[in-house]
């Protein structure tokens, strides 16, 4: 009996480490989704204005990198969080 | 909308703009090394001697992060617009992966902090970048003054 209820701990241990696991990465994946999303329509619209002002594309690729490194930042925190829960 | 220019005028017009993005990645790994006894410091107090080496590994990761996406979409810009775009989202993909590996490869050391790695990954990122826009937006509304600060 003993050697079922320690069988049954691991077990519901297990459970639980791969229940984490799975949370972690399904918060990873939504995380990353919204940031996908924002850095395409980020650059397509820079991309846009660029060719309409080729001659601002400077001012519009320096804007254009440092929205991207900001919208990044959502997925590393989604990224964080992942490896404080799953790992 | 500029009628009289060709997708290739745009190029090469994209290609005569200097490298920007290698400037403000330059300006954020000068700012981060100068930033790092801050940072790092930090993460000691809180973390003790795991907190320095994850803080440094963490710092080390968001430089090389926005070096690598500079290097991608300023290699880009010279190409074409849409390699821009391929640039931009194919690197956002490829630098998560890096930073995901980089990370599993560490996870299991004696010296590594999830902790003090994940709060210095967000702080670094996020502090550096603010700094950056800072100066970015003073020398955008006044081009002709140069911020002193570093």
């Amino acid at each position: 009996m003993e050697a079922f209820s320690i069988l049954a701990q691991l077990t519901d241990e297990g459970a639980k480490a791969a229940e984490a696991a799975g949370s972690a990465g399904f918060a990873y994946g939504l995380a990353a989704i919204g940031p996908g999303i924002g850095i395409g329509y980020l650059v397509g619209k820079s991309v846009e204005a660029m060719a309409r002002q080729p001659e601002a594309a400077g001012m519009v690729r320096t804007t254009m990198f440092l929205g991207i490194a900001f919208t990044e930042a959502l997925a590393l925190i989604g990224f964080v969080v992942f490896i404080l829960i799953g790992l | 909308m500029n009628a009289e220019l060709s997708p290739a005028d745009i190029a090469v017009d994209a290609a005569e703009t200097p490298a920007v993005e290698m400037q403000i990645s330059g300006d954020l790994a000068r700012r981060g090394v100068i930033a790092s006894p801050l940072i790092v410091g930090a993460a000691t107090v809180v973390w003790g001697l795991d907190g320095l080496a994850s803080g440094a590994f963490a710092l080390a990761l968001v430089l090389a992060n926005f070096v690598l996406a500079a290097l991608m979409v300023s290699s880009a810009a010279r190409i074409s617009p849409p390699a821009v775009m391929v640039a931009a989202l194919g690197g956002f993909v490829i630098r998560l992966g890096i930073i995901m590996i980089a990370v599993l490869l560490v996870r299991d050391q004696q010296w590594i902090s999830l902790q003090a790695l994940g709060a210095v990954i967000i702080v670094a990122h996020l502090g550096l970048l603010l700094w950056e826009l800072n100066h970015v937006s003073i020398s955008f509304a006044h081009s002709g003054i140069r911020s002193t600060h570093p």
